[in-house]
């Protein structure tokens, strides 16, 4: 079962999440800054961290960046009310492999724990319209395998299902590929988000303030 | 005196017993000179009436209501500085969504009036008393100088009170926001000033004394505003550090306001509307929106893009329908009425027929125009099964897109139904 420690120094959040994981995963710990949060991860090596974005002490991002070395299996999930795309993305290159708001509902929360234990990335609706966003642009395909400053047309597809609405399996039937083949994309797309070293990345973060 | 303090109209009982001392301050709403009788009534209990005929005897017999009218009027405080409303109104006012309220009965020609029959009066007496007719008009002049450029920097502090954009200079300090009129009533008084001392020399003597008076007068003011100088620089940056702390000390006003108006009020009714889960979850969710459109202040407020106009829809339709919409808008697509009015159409049939608790709505902008697609995952619907005459599909989505150049489409399965909307470029 999938070890989990809950990051937020909301006690009323994290007692509305532990009610909605329920016996779905192993809660291991939780914490409510940073200092208590690495101490946990530390500890404890879970396979999960439930992490929200804004905590006191250094927020998130630090929280990663501290824990990098000292629990280097764990993934993070960044869970968190704000839309603001400078903390979206800042998370996301801070680490964290998947990026969910606060509204979503219990089980997809536990499938999104799901695929971050197994290695993949998450996307909410709006995150991969931030990601359509940012990296904006035409494609030059023969450069797309090593330019981390674009995305692929096939990427870009399934970025814009995924904004739509619509789950793995749906974008898999809809582009007539495997659900595999959807997770390797996204694996992708999160790479090139983290790695790409283009400053239009995150000055557009920080200039756009999107919904 | 059998006046009864608490029944008098003028009198209002502190608020809170105890908690602040009373003080007495200058009105501003009723004065016919500076406000100080006014005051001094409301804070002694007293008819105005009476203090100001108090005032004006003591002045007529030896002059000392004159100085304590004048020591009062410098020691008091403007009442608006201690005025009070809701945090809800001022935050209003300073953002200027409300106009101030109005100040009654600040007459220019009031003022004149009252102060120019003091001035003679008080003339006529020193030349009645004195025997001589010849002293009397220098003094009363300097009496209306001094009283015109006093008024003059008691109007200017008061529109500085209300004032909160831009430093206060020196010269401000004294003209208030300025205009004509401000710049002619001090110079009006700085020559009545030195008309009344060059008239108190000729008096007596020669033109070519007069002149050298003259002379030797705008040399003396000179010298005065240079040795102040210094002085009104230092008071004018105490002024702006003052201010600055003043607008942090709004903002958290502002903030302040803000909550009480939308979160409080909102957190109010859910309490009331506890038992009926429906609309404390419509509550919450228009409540967040417009927390988040506060907070991030994304949204540009012109009609001109298509993303304010359907976040404008996706409200709407929040706030009447038991639905939640996520909108995501990719790039900056241009506004069109077909395009914003047959999402609405789709998010109302979402809202009204699939059963789902929430919506898609993804908005893009590409090389060939927009698109606008609108995704639910409720129970779907058969086209061709919907009574001709419920035609909400055919003629508001697909219909409409036609007549405006593009083109809709309706996929629905037993997994859900999607709007796609798609509207190519104008060439232009």
């Amino acid at each position: 079962m999938t070890s989990v420690v809950i990051v937020d120094d909301h006690a009323m959040f994290r007692t509305g999440v532990r009610a909605e994981l329920g016996d779905q995963v192993e809660l291991v710990g939780e914490a409510d800054d940073v200092d208590s949060a690495v101490a946990a991860i530390v500890a404890h090596q879970p396979d999960v961290v439930l992490l929200d974005v804004h905590l006191p002490g250094g927020g998130g991002v630090e929280v990663m960046r501290r824990t990098a070395a000292t629990a280097p299996k764990t993934q993070f999930l960044a869970l968190s009310v704000s839309d603001a795309a400078e903390d979206v993305i800042g998370t996301i290159r801070g680490g964290a492999r998947g990026y969910v708001t606060k509204t979503i509902t219990g089980p997809e929360l536990i499938n999104a724990i799901a695929r971050v234990a197994s290695g993949d990335a998450v996307f909410s609706p709006r995150l991969a319209g931030f990601v359509l966003d940012a990296f904006a642009g035409t494609v030059d395909v023969a450069a797309v395998d090593e330019d981390l400053d674009r995305l692929s047309q096939r990427e870009r597809e399934v970025m814009r299902l995924i904004a739509r609405g619509y789950s793995y399996r749906e974008v898999a039937g809809e582009l007539f590929i495997s659900v595999k083949t959807v997770e390797t994309h996204m694996s992708a797309v999160l790479r090139k988000l983290q790695l790409s070293s283009r400053h239009e990345l995150t000055r557009w973060a920080s200039d756009r303030r999107l919904l | 005196m059998t006046i009864d303090r608490v029944t008098s109209p003028r009198y209002s009982p502190p608020a809170s017993i105890g908690a602040e001392p009373r003080r007495a301050t200058r009105s501003t709403s009723d004065s016919l000179v500076g406000g100080v009788a006014a005051g001094l009534a409301t804070h002694l209990g007293l008819p105005v009436r009476w203090v100001r005929l108090g005032f004006v005897a003591s002045g007529v017999f030896g002059a000392l209501g004159l100085v304590l009218y004048a020591a009062l009027w410098i020691v008091l405080p403007a009442e608006d500085q201690f005025a009070v409303s809701t945090p809800g109104a001022e935050s209003a006012q300073r953002q200027g969504r409300v106009g101030t309220q109005e100040r009654a009965g600040i007459s220019e020609t009031g003022f004149v009036v009252a102060f120019a029959s003091i001035v003679i009066g008080l003339a006529l007496l020193i030349g009645v008393m004195t025997g001589t007719s010849a002293s009397m008009w220098p003094i009363a002049l300097l009496t209306l100088a001094a009283g015109i450029v006093w008024r003059q920097a008691d109007q200017a502090q008061r529109e500085r009170w209300l004032d909160t954009t831009g430093g206060v200079g020196p010269v401000k300090a004294l003209v208030g926001s300025g205009g004509w009129a401000s710049y002619a009533r001090l110079l009006m008084g700085l020559s009545l000033l030195v008309v009344a001392i060059v008239m108190y020399a000729a008096g007596g003597a020669q033109l070519s004394l007069a002149r050298e008076v003259a002379v030797a007068t705008v040399l003396a003011v000179l010298g005065v505003g240079l040795m102040l100088g210094p002085w009104l620089i230092r008071l004018s940056s105490d002024l702006t550090a003052e201010r600055a702390e003043r607008i942090r000390v709004q903002e958290r006003a502002d903030v302040a306001a803000h909550l009480h108006d939308s979160v409080l009020q909102t957190l109010a009714l859910i309490q009331r509307s506890a038992d009926d889960p429906t609309s404390v979850a419509r509550l919450a969710r228009s409540q967040e929106r417009d927390l988040r459109t506060w907070l991030y202040a994304g949204l540009p407020a012109d009609k001109s893009d298509l993303a304010s106009a359907l976040h404008d829809v996706v409200a709407s339709v929040e706030d009447d329908f038991d639905i939640a919409v996520e909108l995501v808008v990719v790039g900056a697509p241009a506004f069109s009425d077909a395009l914003v009015a047959a999402t609405r159409e789709a998010l109302i049939n979402a809202a009204k027929h699939s059963g789902a608790p929430s919506v898609d709505v993804y908005a893009e902008a590409n090389d060939e125009g927009t698109a606008v697609f609108v995704r639910d995952r409720g129970r779907g619907f058969d086209q061709d099964a919907v009574a001709a005459d419920r035609r909400g599909v055919s003629h508001s989505i697909i219909d409409r897109m036609a007549r405006h150049g593009g083109r809709a489409e309706v996929i629905s399965s037993d997994a859900g139904t999607e709007v796609r909307l798609y509207l190519p470029k104008e060439d232009s």
